[in-house]
């Protein structure tokens, strides 16, 4: 693996550059996020009052409940929407939640992908060839 | 994916545009998780409250009703998680009439669907529990958990867009909890203390879940004295799935699929120990306040014998703070005929129906009626409603219902 680049097994949705939000934690729209000002609202998680719009969300794992599954495709109708999400791990509902919203989504690397991309680095997200790049 | 002849057709339109695109939708998320092809289901389950979908998921719902006649209906028994209001007692949650719009929209949409609305998050009590080994397409985490640990039903957590699209073609992909080898145990959890309230064995469920913490993570779980009661794992199984994105978990010598340890897992798998400090210590994280707003049962819908026990415990009460018991429209009527309802209303409380509390707009409720210090006995609750700006607290249903008649909540 060149320094930079980082193959996931898992993969779906449109070529996407951006800026990374990164934090080892967890990621549910219904638990976390406070989807009307588009920043993360719950108190204890690591991005609280941070803006997640237009941003490569970088984090651990799928959090809680179904909900995200209709929600990623709200968020997308107004525009208020990560541009994609890379996490070590996923559940069923985040990838459906981005095949209906065709949002990018990366998932299962081999390193902790939360502690290679540097929070705020510009990356570059392509499904199609299975790989996050930092730019 | 493999697809077989009757996909196929589906695939080329040959039975109409909507299972067309829901295969579609199928196959990408099946080929993302790495599904060799699909397997039929049974019944499937939909979480679809307006909160979630707003208004760009009714408008794309209404698009698919708009299908003709004939072409649109879904091909196996296909139901409905709680809804985001009860109209009846809409201004009581301070419910909007865009609210109400949207709901009945949504409704009517589904109704053209072919789906019935039960709108409940405890059809395993209510409406029909899956047997072992049946596959189905269930919404609503706690639905899957207990349908998957306790019923030894196969299905994963289906989001509303994938469980319409399972009922409109029948199936799903064969992928996850689908398949026996990933329904192994994964880590070992020995319990040195089992509960007997359900906001303990909620705790219980949220310690196990945070050190899980992993969909794809199956405990097996040993220590659990006694048989417990479908609501004691309802609120065991739905704060797990809450806490950690747990979809099965097995309790050794009570689930189907571990009469012993080993039918579940191998012995050299990460062992944790979970205690009774660890249970408390979770529920005393909650407690950060003791003067409460409303109190809130709800998350996963009351049982009957829960709305039971609630109503004797409101008897000779007068309550300074609004109390919510919320069910499902199924055990409603019963509540209302065994003069459960009339006895929790009669203390000042109300009895809801056919929603969840944290599925109806719970950020909106709380800005129109005032309401931030929660006090509930679901772990599930507590967990969910910090990101819609609320103090949850939780405590025992007994606990509770003294919060809501002395607008305090004693420590214990």
């Amino acid at each position: 693996m060149s320094a930079g680049l980082f193959k996931a097994r898992h993969a779906m949705g449109p070529t996407v550059r951006g800026p990374a939000l990164v934090a080892n934690d967890g990621f549910s729209a219904r638990y976390d996020l406070d989807r009307i000002k588009g920043i993360f609202s719950r108190p204890s998680h690591k991005l609280a009052g941070r803006s997640y719009v237009g941003k490569v969300l970088v984090l651990d794992t799928a959090k809680g409940g179904v909900a995200t599954a209709w929600m990623l495709h709200e968020m997308k109708s107004r525009g208020i929407v990560p541009l994609a999400l890379v996490l070590n791990t996923v559940n069923p509902i985040l990838a459906q939640g981005a095949a209906l919203g065709d949002i990018a989504m990366l998932a299962g690397f081999d390193e902790d992908i939360t502690a290679a991309v540097p929070d705020g680095a510009q990356v570059e997200v392509n499904p199609q060839q299975h790989w996050l790049k930092v730019i | 994916m493999k697809l077989n002849d009757e996909e196929q057709d589906i695939l080329a339109g040959k039975a109409g545009p909507l299972p067309q695109l829901a295969l579609r939708h199928q196959i990408m998320v099946g080929d993302f998780f790495g599904a060799k092809d699909f397997v039929p289901v049974t019944q499937a389950h939909i979480m679809a409250d307006t909160e979630s979908l707003g208004e760009a998921g009714v408008q794309w719902l209404e698009g698919l009703a708009a299908t003709s006649e004939g072409q649109r209906r879904v091909r196996v028994p296909t139901i409905t998680d709680p809804r985001g209001t009860d109209f009846a007692k809409a201004d009581l949650l301070g419910q909007t009439s865009v609210m109400l719009d949207l709901e009945r929209r949504a409704i009517a949409a589904f109704e053209k669907l072919g789906v019935a609305m039960t709108n409940t998050c405890i059809n395993y009590q209510t409406i029909q529990a899956p047997t072992r080994n049946e596959h189905t397409a269930f919404g609503d985490t706690g639905v899957v958990i207990y349908a998957n640990s306790v019923c030894g039903a196969r299905s994963n957590f289906e989001g509303g867009p994938s469980a319409l699209s399972a009922g409109l073609t029948g199936r799903t992909p064969r992928y996850g909890f689908h398949l026996p080898e990933m329904r192994r145990g994964t880590l070992h959890i020995q319990v040195d203390h089992t509960p007997t309230t359900l906001n303990g064995w909620g705790a219980l469920g949220g310690v196990i879940g945070r050190i899980a913490a992993n969909y794809w993570a199956v405990p097996a779980i040993e220590g659990i004295e006694g048989a417990p009661k479908s609501d004691q794992l309802k609120h065991f199984g739905a704060s797990m799935a809450s806490f950690g994105s747990i979809a099965l978990f097995h309790l050794v010598g009570l689930t189907p699929e571990a009469t012993k340890l080993a039918d579940v897992a191998a012995a050299d798998l990460p062992r944790h120990r979970v205690g009774r400090s660890d249970i408390e210590a979770l529920q005393r994280s909650y407690h950060t306040d003791s003067e409460v707003d409303v109190v809130v049962f709800s998350a996963p819908q009351l049982s009957l014998y829960e709305l039971g026990d609630l109503a004797s415990l409101c008897d000779g009460r007068r309550f300074k703070v609004p109390l919510l018991a919320v069910t499902s429209p199924q055990v409603k009527p019963d509540s209302d005929r065994m003069g459960y309802t009339a006895r929790i209303e009669a203390a000042g409380g109300s009895v809801l129906s056919g929603m969840c509390f944290y599925q109806s707009y719970a950020r909106e409720i709380s800005e129109a009626r005032g309401w931030k210090r929660l006090a509930t006995n679901s772990a599930k609750l507590v967990n969910i409603l910090g990101g819609y700006g609320y103090r949850p607290m939780l405590a025992s249903m007994d606990s509770c219902v003294e919060a809501a008649a002395s607008g305090r909540l004693e420590r214990t």
